[in-house]
């Protein structure tokens, strides 16, 4: 149904400016972190989230982190998402 | 990868349109206003996954579409003076403005170079101190806190050659117009989760208050949207429009404080001109005075003819969402990604060029 073989690229990335992606911070220096995601390091920018810490995922907008993703609430609503999908097996 | 391959579920994906599917019987139009969206609805065939009932339209959320010609044709001026390096964005370069391009411009000699942050824009300053170096500030309340670091950095490090012409926007006031306009009777608003990040949901709140509009903020993955979709019409079904956020991992309601803060000390809010809407109040983002040796309309000063647009093309009708590109006589005949006449075919985000990417007559009918 979707096209799951469709993986972001740093092309893809650098292409369409108001995308965000989710990167993870591994190293943190001042307001500058490096980040990595799927393999590809990078350094950002941190002096929109100056909360993020080793380990957060960031939305990486432009350059610049712009917000630490919430874990616990990514959990949550897949398990919602999960309990509607059994919903209409039911049915 | 984290926190996009889960949004993408088939299983789960099926179990939202399902229940949309029980939920919906009133025919509704829903509006997304952001570019990010349309490409997702299209790319990810959304339209086909929910019932006939729910319509989606696009709506003005591609930063480079809504660039005003005029401009753009003050960026391509600003591009030809001597000494300036003029920096921008990528999918900025290809649109055609009035007479000219950017990429035209860098062809006649001038010093145009893509940028993907306002930091390599800072680097190109430092590394050449000799020239003037103008970013050219486009975006939404999204990418106006990474425009604001850059002139706090450029301060900080007294780089007195970086300058930026300041074209952002903000997203509430242009759905005001658009709902004022009456032009396209909406039931719903799909809300930019991007945007959201930074300014929360609380200046949404009017929408439902004075419009009875439903209001969801997305985010951008296919199980994100549906979530959204989900929930404009479980409110509109329910006749109890709200703010509602579908999006907790990334949005918070206050949004991100640091970056209003940033936004706020750098910028004040004045009226913006927006490509096939005209000038809409309150919604530019403009350098304070302080701030003013930063300002590219401070620093410098270029002659610029009246506008006009590309014949025949009616990217503005499309960006308001009074036409879909599929009603423009130009599109995939005249008008291509190769060869594109306006900005909405150049722009990756623009509705034009995700609907030749990835349309099909099923999924990209009129609604
Ligand atoms: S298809 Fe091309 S000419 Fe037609 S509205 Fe879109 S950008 Fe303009």
């Amino acid at each position: 149904m979707f096209r799951l073989s469709y993986r972001l690229t740093w092309a893809k990335i650098r292409d369409a400016m108001c995308l965000a992606v989710p990167v993870k911070i591994v190293s943190i220096d001042g307001d500058q972190a490096e980040t990595e995601i799927a393999g590809v390091k990078r350094r950002v920018s941190i002096v929109l989230t100056p909360e993020a810490k080793i380990g957060d995922y960031v939305l990486l907008h432009t350059g610049y982190a712009i917000s630490v993703l919430d874990q616990a609430e990514a959990e949550e609503t897949l398990k919602l998402l999960e309990e509607i999908a059994s919903l209409s097996e039911i049915h | 990868m984290k926190f996009i391959d889960e949004y993408q579920d088939n299983k789960l994906a099926k179990g939202l349109a399902w229940q949309i599917a029980q939920r919906s019987t009133k025919t509704i139009r829903l509006m997304e206003f952001c570019g990010g969206h349309t490409h997702a609805i299209l790319r990810h065939g959304i339209r086909q996954l929910v019932p006939e009932t729910v319509g989606l339209r696009s709506g003005p959320g591609c930063p480079v579409c809504v660039t005003a010609t005029a401009d753009l044709d003050k960026a391509i001026a600003l591009a030809h003076l001597p000494g300036v390096i003029l920096t921008t964005f990528g999918d900025m370069i290809r649109v055609p403005g009035s007479y000219s391009s950017l990429q035209q411009a860098k062809a006649e000699g001038a010093d145009v170079r893509i940028v993907y942050s306002t930091i390599d824009a800072l680097e190109i300053a430092r590394a050449n101190p000799e020239k003037s170096v103008i970013f050219i500030g486009i975006g939404f309340e999204t990418t106006a806190p990474t425009t604001a670091a850059s002139i706090l950095q450029a301060q900080h490090d007294r780089l007195e050659n970086f300058h930026v012409l300041s074209l952002s926007k903000l997203t509430p006031p242009v759905m005001k117009a658009l709902l004022d306009s009456g032009e396209v009777k909406l039931e719903g608003i799909v809300c930019p989760g991007h945007v959201s990040v930074i300014i929360g949901s609380h200046p949404y709140e009017f929408i439902p208050r004075d419009y009875g509009v439903a209001c969801v903020i997305s985010g951008f993955e296919p199980l994100d949207i549906l979530l959204c979709i989900d929930k404009l019409v479980q409110q509109i079904e329910k006749g109890e429009p709200k703010i509602e956020i579908a999006y907790h991992r990334g949005v918070k309601p206050e949004g991100n404080r640091k970056a209003r803060q940033l936004m706020e000390d750098v910028f004040e809010i004045g009226e913006a001109n927006w490509r096939g809407i005209g000038i809409v109040p309150q919604s530019g983002f403009k350098m304070r005075g302080k701030y003013e040796q930063f300002d590219a309309d401070k620093a410098f000063s270029v002659p610029v003819k009246p506008s006009r647009e590309p014949e025949g093309c009616r990217c503005g009708d499309v960006i308001r969402g009074a036409a879909t590109p599929l009603e423009c006589k130009l599109f995939r005949k005249v008008c291509t990604p190769e060869r594109p006449v306006g900005p909405c075919m150049v722009s990756s985000e623009g509705a034009c060029a995700a609907y030749y990417q990835f349309g099909t007559p099923e999924n990209s009918q009129s609604s």
